[in-house]
């Protein structure tokens, strides 16, 4: 058997008990996204009070998974050497279709392909047994 | 209740920007820029009261370092904007009859071979405190340093205002000829062409390296008193006019704002009503540069041209010291480097002060007496 050991950054939350449901649903295929319960706004990152009213009552939202990519840069020089045999490869703001922003990758996709505002869908990269990685590819 | 024209800035030094002073530490070079601007301002050590310094070290420590006892301390907690806001709080200070003589020293010695550009974010034995970074962006790797949210918003500048890869390399071009002038900097005697900056790797596609600060070693100072204490001290008085500084945001791509506009749509025009001055009516701009893409958004945002604008008017716009709209005449972080990392915006204070009190040397402009600083 041959299994190639993942050695990038995994998450590291600094509230676990906060985001373990976002992680938890990754690993079933599902994007959830807070949503403020009293507002309705989506909002991005997880955190306690919702940015918008700094009310403390949100829930996990399942989403479309449908993006925008709304910018990006193509990495050559990454922070971190795990990541040297990737590069070139795209760091990206993804802009759902419900509204907030996020890091992530842009895959399946050559590096001379990415546009700014291309459609986008959600892929769920299993790279350990632990650890479901977001990550998006071209529509 | 305004501040403007309450607070002057009465002398200043600084030592070279250097990629490293081995024998050298922090405190050794707050020390020499103490005592150098101290002198400068025709003071006694005696009469400081008030002390500002940068983030990342403790205004208490370094004023037991300095073996001051000021009544007033602060330590800027706003990263580029550090600089900037000192003068803010110290001028905010004079005129709350808080402190009379504010010294702003920003400074570091960088360890020999420091990897502080990797260390963040880094997997290994030193692993940084759990974050919203270690969670949310580390997975997907991120560039070196800030070069990788600096190419995100470079990126989408360029798809929605069509700004060149030329345009961006001519404000190296320009601000690496200032440097040329200022013995000071770690790139004197170093010009560089277009061409060379777009030869120049990529760090981050589509971000050149020569488009990027290099972090080095070094400290600047100056102190700011009232206008009126000023008026019997030996340099002229460069006044604090007027200042301004939202908080916006730490992060921008987690609000739903423009990625391209900066905080400074709002802090200049907050400022130049503050200081009853036009936009029209500046001479010359010192703007924080950690990144050609942020100094030139800044612009942008002042009003210095419209948003957009900023790439045709560093085509057609020669911004040395002895061109017609002068910008970072020292040669800015990018020109002559970038010491005490985000407190390295200090030294657009120092050069601000330097060219209106008219000591620029051969890199002096000719009509300098209107400046806008930017952190």
């Amino acid at each position: 058997m041959t299994t190639t050991e993942y050695t990038k950054p995994l998450p590291r939350p600094a509230e676990p008990e906060l985001t373990e449901p976002f992680w938890e649903g990754t690993k079933r295929g599902e994007l959830l996204i807070p949503r403020c319960s009293f507002c309705d706004e989506f909002f991005w990152y997880p955190r306690e009070a919702c940015p918008s009213c700094l009310q403390p009552g949100w829930e996990w939202t399942a989403v479309s998974g449908r993006a925008r990519l709304h910018t990006y840069t193509i990495v050559y020089q990454p922070a971190n050497p795990a990541f040297n045999d990737d590069v070139p490869y795209a760091f990206a703001v993804i802009q759902l279709d419900e509204g907030v922003r996020m890091m992530s990758n842009v895959v399946q996709c050559p590096v001379e392909d990415l546009a700014i505002n291309m459609p986008l869908e959600v892929v769920f990269d299993s790279v350990t047994d632990d650890w479901t990685l977001v990550k998006f590819k071209p529509a | 209740m305004s501040i403007r024209g309450k607070a002057a800035i009465v002398g200043f030094y600084e030592t070279p920007t250097r990629k490293e002073f081995p024998d050298r530490t922090t405190y050794g070079l707050m020390a020499e820029v103490a005592r150098g601007v101290i002198i400068d301002s025709g003071l006694r050590k005696e009469d400081i009261d008030g002390l500002i310094g940068q983030e990342n070290l403790n205004s208490i420590e370094l004023a037991e370092a300095l073996g001051m006892q000021p009544r007033f301390t602060s330590s800027m907690t706003v990263h580029g904007a550090s600089g900037a806001a000192s003068i803010a709080t110290a001028a905010e200070a004079i005129a709350a009859g808080v402190a009379n003589y504010v010294l702003c020293i920003f400074g570091e010695s960088r360890p020999r071979s420091s990897s502080r550009l990797t260390s963040q974010v880094q997997a290994g034995p030193q692993l940084p405190r759990p974050s919203r970074t270690t969670e949310w962006e580390v997975p997907y790797g991120p560039v070196i340093a800030m070069n990788g949210w600096y190419g995100l918003m470079k990126q989408r500048h360029m798809f929605e205002y069509g700004t060149t890869q030329e345009q961006f390399a001519k404000a190296v071009v320009d601000q690496r000829f200032n440097a040329t002038k200022n013995i000071n900097a770690v790139w004197y005697d170093q010009p560089v062409t277009i061409d060379d900056v777009l030869n120049s790797r990529f760090t981050n596609d589509p971000l050149h390296l020569l488009e990027s600060v290099m972090p080095c070693s070094g400290a600047h100072a100056v102190i700011v008193t009232s206008a009126e204490r000023a008026k019997a001290l030996p340099n002229p008085p460069v006044y604090v006019l007027g200042v301004g500084g939202p908080a916006t945001h730490h992060d921008i791509i987690y609000t739903d704002a423009d990625m391209t506009t900066t905080p400074v749509v709002d802090s200049a025009p907050t400022a130049l009503q503050m200081a009853e001055v036009n936009i029209r009516d500046i001479q010359l701009a010192q703007f924080y540069d950690c990144y050609t893409i942020l100094e030139m958004a800044c612009l942008e945002d002042a009003g210095i041209v419209p948003k957009g604008e900023i790439g045709p008017f560093y085509e057609s716009t020669d911004t040395t010291y002895k061109g017609a709209f002068p910008i970072n005449t020292d040669g800015g972080q990018i020109g002559a480097g970038q010491s005490g990392g985000t407190g390295g915006g200090f030294r657009h204070i120092v050069e601000a002060t330097r060219q209106i009190m008219g000591r620029g040397d051969e890199r002096q402009v000719e009509e300098a007496d209107l400046c806008l600083v930017n952190g």
